[in-house]
């Protein structure tokens, strides 16, 4: 039996997630012995990088209707490919349009989904993977004895591992039928040069402690200097000093980046849980009592106003020396 | 036009997780249980629909008889009648596929739940439920334009939004945007009152095989202490991200 991964592309590039996916299959096809199956849709990078992460088989579908995302005409169209692969395991990213494919395609199969996995299985039968739960207050380790399966992998979790391979390179011809267009996209809108939350390595974030929208200068340049991407807490975004898009914790978005710097953010609970399983988190905060230190691996007991600006410049020293 | 909201009963926000000792049950000891957040957006938005278009407001949960509180509370805000299908939920593909039995034949123009509940963060029952009921499926959305059957709508994407346009039957899985929080409506006490006489149908859950199950539950690990940094002393703080967590 055969891995069939979905590897995600946004305007025909792939997507960081894309890479951890097929890393997590190749694993995955070393444990159960199986061929890793990467599927593409509408791709335009070089497809055979691919194979660089573990891929022994790359799909591509180029039919031009399928250039604008449609979740259901892609989950038929991984259903197609999974049917005529003798496929036993799918494997999709945990973004927002994979989860928004997973189920489909999880009860066309037939199948056992387990969403937000952040391992590798810790047995293959049954099959026992864990996966983030209690919006990361927890994990909870899951089983399935169905012979069909689809998991999806929490971006940044595991990581991107190289593991090359000689691959083969097949298309594959899927046709969107009329019932795969019931909902049709008008327009995209993309914040542009912004970094998608969920799929950053570093998230520079900032709490009421801010006092006004106005003063996120200091933070969209830390941001802008660390590469990172902007975040914000629940009350700031009620108060709309920032996006929905950007408010991460329980209500939100759950983020695990390498790095996490909370700026002005108490660390009420909620907050936590969006956040915790980042790798490393730098906590700023002028009151020492604040909660969040606790759940920080390293902390500064500062004005964000003054302390901010320096930490922009250690930042642009230590970038020129290294 | 008929609404069906599904409701998930979950702990609240700020509750401490706390397990059974052998780690094998989530231990609901001291837990005060509420309508998932992402449940209370959708029928803040069903709640806006029925007020502009007589739409009438099916509210839906799965499960024993202790999730009746959260149904009442659903009544309460606005919606005109309950089903609770009868049945300790065992897991997400399960439920969709309890809900999905029960919702065929029903009808429904507009089904909508939360984006995923806040205890198991699946994001399962939307989407399958969707297949399952062949409809149309919009996953985080934060958008919800009704004009007779023709739905406009927004999604969430990963660094954006997309506008998006379906007829009527469609589910929508919901979250903060598609009413914003200062909208939510709190039961008052005309609503509670009333809600004691509203219907609150009780039914049994089809016989479904359940594919998944929690073997067991892992508390995170505690962190070490914080490494406090002196604030006149910034460029202590990068040299510890670039020798210590070499993140930098």
């Amino acid at each position: 039996m055969a891995i069939l991964v979905y590897t995600e592309s946004w305007n025909g590039s792939f997507k960081k997630s894309s890479f951890e996916a097929v890393s997590y299959a190749a694993q995955l096809g070393q444990k159960l012995n199986s061929e890793v199956i990467a599927l593409t849709i509408a791709a335009k990078d070089d497809v055979s990088i691919l194979a660089k992460y573990g891929a022994n088989k790359i799909l591509t579908v180029t039919n031009q209707t399928l250039e604008q995302f449609n979740n259901q005409a892609y989950a038929n169209c991984i259903f197609s490919a999974a049917e005529a692969h003798q496929v036993d395991t799918i494997v999709i990213s945990n973004t927002n349009n994979g989860k928004s494919i997973a189920p489909i395609v999880a009860v066309k199969r037939n199948a056992s989904l387990i969403t937000n996995v952040v391992e590798i299985p810790s047995s293959t039968a049954p099959f026992t993977v864990k996966r983030k739960a209690f919006s990361s207050k927890a994990f909870a380790h899951f089983t399935t004895n169905s012979p069909q399966k689809v998991i999806t992998i929490t971006p940044n979790a595991l990581g991107v591992a190289e593991n090359p391979t000689t691959h083969d390179l097949q298309e594959f011809e899927y046709s969107p039928s009329t019932s795969d267009n019931r909902l049709s996209s008008i327009s995209v809108e993309k914040s542009s040069g912004k970094i998608a939350l969920t799929e950053a390595e570093f998230v520079v974030s900032a709490g009421r402690g801010l006092k006004g929208a106005e003063n996120w200068t200091m933070i969209e340049e830390l941001a802008d200097t660390l590469g990172a991407a902007t975040a914000c807490s629940k009350p700031v975004s009620d108060i709309g000093w920032r996006p929905h898009s950007e408010h991460v914790g329980q209500t939100g978005i759950a983020i695990n980046p390498e790095l996490y710097i909370a700026v002005g953010i108490s660390g009420a609970i909620q907050h936590l849980a969006g956040v915790n399983a980042s790798k490393n988190i730098v906590v700023i905060n002028t009151d020492p009592e604040a909660p969040f230190f606790k759940a920080a691996d390293y902390g500064i007991v500062g004005d964000a106003f003054e302390v901010v600006p320096k930490l922009i410049e250690a930042v642009k020293k230590h970038q020129v020396n290294n | 036009m008929k609404i069906l909201v599904c409701i998930s009963h979950v702990p609240d926000t700020t509750s401490k997780i706390n397990f059974t000792q052998d780690l094998s049950e989530f231990d609901p000891n001291g837990i005060t249980f509420v309508i998932n957040p992402y449940d209370e957006f959708g029928l803040t938005r069903a709640m806006k629909i029925k007020e502009s278009t007589g739409a009438t407001i099916t509210v839906l949960n799965v499960g024993p008889t202790s999730t009746e509180p959260t149904l009442r509370k659903a009544l309460a805000i606005g919606a005109d009648d309950a089903v609770r299908i009868d049945t300790v939920p065992k897991d997400a593909c399960s439920v969709a596929k309890i809900i999905a039995d029960y919702a065929k034949g029903q009808n429904y123009d507009l089904i909508i739940t939360g984006r995923e509940s806040i205890d198991y963060n699946g994001g399962i029952v939307p989407g399958m439920l969707a297949a399952h009921l062949d409809l149309p499926f919009v996953n985080a959305c934060i958008g919800l334009e009704l004009d007779g059957t023709n739905a406009k709508l927004t999604r969430e994407i990963d660094g954006g939004k997309e506008l998006l346009k379906a007829s009527l039957p469609i589910l929508i899985a919901g979250q903060k945007g598609l009413v914003e929080e200062k909208e939510l409506r709190i039961p008052a006490m005309r609503g509670i009152m009333m809600a004691r006489k509203k219907p609150l149908k009780v039914v049994a859950a089809t016989d479904v095989t359940q594919i998944t199950s929690v073997l067991n539950f892992e508390l995170p690990e505690a962190k070490a202490a914080c490494t406090m940094i002196d604030a006149q002393n910034v460029d202590q703080l990068v040299k510890l991200l670039h020798t210590e967590a070499k993140v930098l």
